[in-house]
């Protein structure tokens, strides 16, 4: 295993190699490991004619990207970097396997397809073991872009400006879909800024402490005309909504299913009856649809599946019966003989090749937009911790025995520089905002490297600090690398 | 190299391609052995165990697991083999060809009735019930030792809010330590310490666990066959005497954390949640949860007060 991270985190103890690269120094790294597998003859010629495209011009581009500048740009050593690239290029199998460290950057699409590159360039996708892989931080966060709430895409990812597609679904719902896509998340609130969408219906997230840079998130939260929060608690989001609906813990009070990381669709049951007074989600759904003028008659979760099934090719063949007797299927399952897939991407195999060809694309590292210099000289990064979840308004509510309070995590070596003890605090800043935190010593952290959780908003504000620099392709803001400046902080 | 001109489009989904296989793996071939005076065929590589179990005989295990390695530390599944001067752990012993084994001649019967006596003298088993039935089937009677017995009677530790442990009830069985090491967490938190009656189950240096190296995925709760390691919140109902298992309902779900998908099996009394197992024979995790899917279920029991 190789540990691609910043931080020296417990898995990058566990690690064969740790690679501790800088904070959105990825591209560099991965085009030059590229570029070493092209040089050192180990790039799989036979995959790369049979099913890709655009290889020329992704050589070209890597070209520029030696070991010696990859060194430079990452922090990485040359010799560590070559060894990863020998070493995956030759693997039997291999996969690369990411999560947020790699999305939540401003150019977020790019560092992923930095590393489809090299999974088209060593052949190691849509084979058993191999493949890249986005581990997904939620338990239905697939199952929710498979089911549509994607800004192009209904659902089972089928395209909304595919006009045939689009007639199905018109057909089946007896509605007219508008061809034209929605916003994502961030274009939401760019909208807001322009005055262009001043209703939101917010389910179950809490955008007041999760949005990078705060400040600007709560602004434009404040000059929405209604806001509805439907949620399990009154988090900060819902205190600032016109009408609060309540959300029911659908895992364990409903009935449906959940799609995991591994595409994996399976079954969630009632386990515990619904708190007095609150309804099953779909219920509110059905009775808000009831006030705009539709019957749509008793709700129940299997038959809103079966409906996704009869319009989803991907889900057809996913019973309730059959995904309770398989233990959960992986999508596309085409019918009801059809096992599911456990990989994807097998057709690049096949002689001839099914379909259209895999594309590589020429992307170039760019460094975070965040800009270190001599007023904010150190790098913050944020995560999570073990036992804590995102915002915290589920997670804080259990005595986790290794909770801690919230701090600025720092290396020993800038607790010196900076003349702080452990426990002491400090002011942090940010070109965006300024908030105080004690500090915590972590040896797994170079100098110049900082990290907040984004846990505990109530007592350390992360998101004043973060930038809202926005991937244009995923809307993905770039929470893993701010600009900082700590400073000592005398208490009054 | 030419460049193809087909390019992929959003617009169109990506056509079906054959299902992917799992690799088969290399056949494994067949033995045969004889139990109790029956033969049974199984694939090279497997164990008496597996062998007893193809032919529904029901051969006692109390530290043998499917998803752990067998340590051979109980002692009651031995089998008597026949050229073998010692019994056999059936749990462990690969079947061999033309071996002859026998599952309830007396010195088996004898053996394993010794070993529950031995345990249950010296072990609190109110909270075992597998092991009672044992007890019952093979006719223990661990009071012949007399009141003198020497016993692990302690007091339980209870230092964190999320599960406790009471080494009275504890047999020794190892599952907690392998479950904590190579098995599953690989956190190695616990330990065998201490020789002889003298041996138990403790972090290093017998260090409270908020200042040892548990996660607290509570995977050793999960495999703890006595109830010696327990969640509080059951530990506490019991206490109160309001922990009521015949009033208890079990239903299989999705943990609501992250992207894994472990399958939760969550125990609820009265409309409450009480605890969180999962499942050891579902291909997800095989019955591994964390922190969050074990104990991060209290969420939703605090919703009146907020």
């Amino acid at each position: 295993m190789y540990v691609v991270d910043p931080r020296r985190t417990s898995s990058a103890q566990w690690a064969d190699v740790w690679l501790g690269l800088d904070v959105g120094s990825d591209i560099s790294l991965a085009n030059a490991m590229g570029r070493e597998i092209i040089v050192s003859g180990l790039a799989n010629e036979a995959f790369i004619r049979h099913a890709t495209s655009g290889f020329e011009a992704y050589r070209q581009c890597v070209e520029k990207y030696t070991l010696d500048r990859a060194e430079r740009e990452t922090g990485v050593p040359a010799e560590a970097i070559r060894q990863t690239a020998h070493a995956y290029a030759k693997a039997k199998s291999g996969q690369i396997c990411w999560t947020l460290g790699i999305t939540e950057h401003h150019n977020a699409v790019d560092n992923v397809v930095a590393l489809i590159n090299l999974a088209l360039l060593t052949g190691h996708v849509g084979r058993y073991g191999s493949g890249v892989n986005p581990l997904r931080g939620q338990n239905n966060v697939q199952g929710g872009g498979d089911m549509g709430a994607i800004p192009d895409r209904l659902t089972g990812f089928q395209h909304l400006e595919n006009p045939e597609l689009r007639a199905k679904f018109e057909r089946a719902w007896r509605a007219k879909i508008e061809p034209k896509r929605g916003w994502h998340l961030s274009a939401m609130f760019d909208a807001m800024e322009r005055g262009e969408l001043t209703l939101l219906y917010v389910l179950g997230e809490n955008p007041v402490d999760s949005e990078a840079d705060r400040h600007r998130a709560v602004k434009l939260l404040r000059g929405l005309k209604f806001m509805v929060v439907q949620d399990l608690f009154c988090t900060r989001t819902a205190e600032m909504a016109d009408v609060v609906l309540p959300g029911s813990a659908g895992w364990c009070e409903t009935e449906g299913t959940v799609t995991s990381s591994e595409r994996r669709v399976q079954r969630v049951r009632a386990a515990v009856p619904l708190p007095h007074g609150v309804p099953d989600d779909i219920e509110i759904i059905y009775q808000l649809a009831r006030r705009f003028g539709h019957e749509w008659g008793m709700p129940d979760a299997e038959a809103i599946w079966n409906e996704v099934r009869q319009l989803s090719p991907m889900h057809a063949g996913m019973s309730y019966r059959r995904l309770e007797e398989l233990g959960g299927i992986q999508w596309p399952c085409y019918d009801e003989t059809h096992p599911g897939e456990m990989y994807l991407h097998s057709r690049l195999w096949q002689e001839p090749l099914i379909g259209p060809r895999a594309p590589f694309h020429a992307v170039e590292f760019e460094p975070p937009v965040d800009e270190l210099n001599e007023q904010y000289p150190m790098r913050l990064t944020t995560g999570r911790y073990l036992d804590s979840y995102n915002t915290g308004a589920q997670s804080q509510r259990f005595p986790s025995p290794l909770r801690r309070a919230a701090t600025i995590d720092l290396s020993p070596e800038d607790g010196e520089r900076y003349q702080v003890g452990e426990g002491e605090k400090v002011r942090i800043s940010s070109r965006r905002g300024s908030i105080i935190a004690p500090v915590r010593f972590d040896s797994g952290l170079r100098p110049g490297l900082a990290f907040l959780s984004v846990h505990f908003h109530e007592q350390v504000a992360t998101n004043d600090l973060t930038i809202d620099a926005v991937d244009p392709k995923s809307g993905t803001s770039e929470f893993k690398a701010t600009a900082i400046r700590i400073e000592k902080y005398a208490e009054k | 190299m030419s460049e193809p001109s087909q390019a992929p489009s959003p617009l169109i989904p990506v056509p079906r391609a054959p299902v992917p296989q799992i690799p088969a793996a290399a056949p494994r071939r067949e033995i045969e052995i004889t139990i109790d005076g029956k033969r049974v065929a199984v694939p090279e590589g497997a164990t008496i165990l597996e062998a007893t179990r193809k032919l529904g005989i029901d051969t006692p295990t109390l530290c043998f697991l499917e998803t752990l390695t067998p340590v051979n530390a109980c002692r009651v599944c031995v089998v008597e083999l026949e050229g073998s001067r010692t019994l056999v752990p059936a749990c462990s012993r690969k079947a061999e060809a033309g071996m002859a084994v026998h599952t309830e001649s007396e010195r088996v019967l004898l053996s394993r009735r010794l070993v529950l006596d031995f345990l249950a003298s010296s072990v609190d088993v109110s909270t075992a019930p597998t092991l009672r039935a044992y007890m019952e089937q093979y006719g223990a009677r661990p009071d012949r030792f007399g009141a003198r017995a020497q016993t692990v009677a302690q007091a339980p530790k209870i230092d964190n809010e999320l599960y406790m442990r009471d080494y009275s009830k504890c047999i020794l069985c190892y599952k907690c330590v392998e479950a904590c090491g190579v098995d599953a967490q690989n956190t190695f938190a616990i330990s065998v310490a201490g020789r002889g009656f003298s041996a138990h189950i403790s972090t290093e240096f017998d260090i409270p666990l908020p200042q040892s190296a548990c996660v607290y995925c509570g995977n050793c709760i999960g495999v703890c066959p006595t109830g010696a390691l327990m969640f509080k919140t059951e530990y506490d109902r019991r206490a109160a005497g309001t922990w009521d298992e015949t009033q208890q309902t079990q239903t299989d779900t999705i943990c609501p954390y992250c992207g894994v998908g472990c399958e939760l099996t969550v125990h609820a009394q009265e409309g409450q949640i009480v605890k969180v197992s999962s499942p050891l024979d579902h291909s997800v995790t095989q019955g591994n949860l964390c922190i969050k899917g074990r104990f991060g279920w209290q969420f939703t029991d605090s919703r009146a007060a907020t």
